[in-house]
């Protein structure tokens, strides 16, 4: 059957007028969405909705906004959110430099397989949290055991999918590569990695998820600094305002990065048809 | 483009024995068919008989378990870019430019940048592709990629074009036009080609001779030659002569297929 290009797919031809009000539409809707949001949120606190949750003592809208305001004018609040990051990303670099680097040797070779896959099966399932209390008793530093357990959340998303994107490689494509002229090491850099790119890149984007978890979980059990801490010290000394602030400064953050890595991993693949949910 | 005239093939006494969960299949037995330097050769065969099997076993993809395969004095025994292959479909990388696959070949013998880059457009302008040199393989339609696919083998000067069902998977009129395409550009570069098809019109236009193949376990059941002048227009299908050559054919297939599904050879 003959493929057509997936930028051509027929569209209903909506007269360019109406379009563009079709596509401010979406956008208003979201808007609204968000809207209705923080109205629900203010009248449940303005009015202290008790409804077996209670809403006494959760800050209103307002407070956060004028918290928000505060801290985001003292330099105090972007240690914070520096050394996050600086944890984040030190973190995230190591895990996806070992994560992929192991999941295509994993993928690729039996020996591999065999001599690398059992450990990494068996520590999968213990939860990041569970890691704080060696990752202390391991590293030297605060800093160093923090930036172990963002990456060790990161690594075992990132690891595991670049080993299926491996393995889902069509055997057609290598024989293809053979039959042209390709030899082991060709073929493992020509189709292997290429091959597995869409996995590796969910892999990662699953990676920034958990390792935003990680992080922040480890800066509420031990640590002086970054935006779980100051979240968590919030709460001990009652500035339920300066709760809020801290979640929402994690929620934008984790989406930044999940943004990021969308961007980056698009940027990698000229080559893969856009989703139809895009093109309408 | 110049005429190379190697791409002798020699399969003599073929056997291919397939293992699977503690059962054995014979797909091929005991094949021979020799095959003349720039010659066009269709094999054709009822579903299943093992025709790509041979195919595989010239290429190098499948070890025979008894006899050889020998392509111009050299015994195969893995693929090599002298024994290129074009396949059903799907077989261009995805994440390569048209360009980046046809100049696949080079690029793995080393050849630099700018001269791959000037070989890969002839070859694309010869399967009419020239200006499509950026697109990726998923902006193409069928039809499209399968020429790339063709390009891409033919860039390598391959002794021997190996062609597995590469026009089954289009639609009739594509179908049509790329055989007639691929019979202008077999006039141009003169390499041997081995082409299997199931299509008894496809391989009747196209090929110099047919071998046709009995039901598995897959053994040479007649060579058909196919006196046609060249070169051929489609309108050649409906000529007597070629109707004849149709009837004969058919007639062995049936055959061979009727004993497919009495034995219950079709797995």
């Amino acid at each position: 059957m003959a493929r057509l290009p997936a930028r051509a797919l027929p569209r209903p031809a909506w007269p360019a007028g109406l379009r563009r009000l079709r596509a401010g539409g979406r956008s208003l809707l979201r808007v609204t969405s968000l809207g209705l949001f923080l109205v629900a949120w203010h009248f449940a606190t303005t009015r202290q909705v008790e409804l077996y949750v209670r809403f006494k003592n959760i800050p209103t809208p307002a407070r956060v906004v004028e918290e928000a305001m505060a801290l985001f004018t003292s330099p105090a609040f972007f240690v914070h959110i520096g050394a996050s990051l600086e944890r984040i990303y030190l973190g995230f670099a190591l895990a996806t430099v070992l994560g992929v680097g192991l999941g295509l040797l994993i993928g690729w070779f039996r020996l591999a397989e065999d001599l690398l896959l059992p450990p990494i099966e068996l520590l999968r399932p213990i939860p990041a949290v569970a890691w704080v209390p060696l990752a202390i008793m391991l590293w030297p530093t605060e800093r160093s055991s923090i930036v172990f357990i963002t990456g060790l959340g990161a690594f075992f998303p990132i690891v595991l999918n670049t080993i299926h994107g491996v393995e889902g490689i069509d055997r057609g494509l290598v024989r293809a590569a053979t039959s042209l002229g390709a030899g082991p090491a060709s073929i493992f850099r020509e189709v292997v990695i290429p091959g597995a790119l869409p996995n590796i890149v969910t892999g990662l984007s699953v990676g920034m998820g958990v390792s935003w978890i990680c992080l922040i979980s480890a800066e509420m059990v031990s640590g002086q600094y970054g935006v779980g801490y100051f979240t968590w010290v919030a709460y001990g000394i009652v500035k339920y305002s300066s709760i809020v602030v801290g979640m929402l400064t994690i929620g934008v953050l984790g989406m930044l990065s999940s943004a990021l890595i969308r961007v980056v991993g698009a940027s990698l693949m000229p080559w893969r048809p856009r989703s139809a949910k895009h093109e309408t | 483009m110049d005429a190379v005239p190697t791409g002798r093939i020699e399969i003599c006494d073929v056997g291919v024995v397939f293992g699977r969960n503690g059962q054995t299949v014979e797909a091929v037995q005991r094949f021979s068919l020799a095959i003349q330097p720039g010659d066009f050769v269709a094999l054709l065969g009822p579903s299943g008989c093992g025709k790509s099997t041979v195919l595989n076993a010239v290429a190098g993809f499948v070890r025979p378990s008894e006899g050889c395969v020998v392509v111009d004095g050299e015994p195969v025994t893995r693929p090599g870019a002298d024994r290129g292959m074009v396949f059903q479909q799907h077989s261009l990388f995805p994440w390569k430019t048209v360009i980046e696959n046809v100049e696949f070949g080079l690029k793995m013998r080393g050849v630099g940048r700018t001269e791959r880059n000037s070989v890969a457009r002839t070859f694309l302008h010869l399967v009419g592709l020239g200006g499509f040199e950026k697109a990726y393989p998923f902006q193409l339609s069928g039809g499209m990629q399968q020429r790339v696919g063709i390009a891409r083998v033919l860039v390598n000067r391959p002794r021997v074009m190996l062609m597995d069902e590469p026009f089954a998977a289009l639609d009739a009129q594509t179908r049509m036009t790329m055989q007639e395409l691929l019979l202008g550009v077999w006039k141009e570069v003169r390499t041997t080609v081995l082409f299997v098809t199931h299509d008894i019109d496809e391989a009747l236009f196209l090929s110099d001779r047919v071998a046709v193949m009995t039901a598995r376990p897959g053994q040479l059941r007649d060579i058909v030659e196919v006196p046609l002048a060249r070169p051929r227009a489609p309108e050649i299908t409906a000529t007597p002569e070629f109707m004849r050559l149709k009837a004969h054919v058919l007639a062995q297939v049936r055959e061979e297929s009727r004993r497919a599904l009495q034995f219950g050879a079709i797995a």
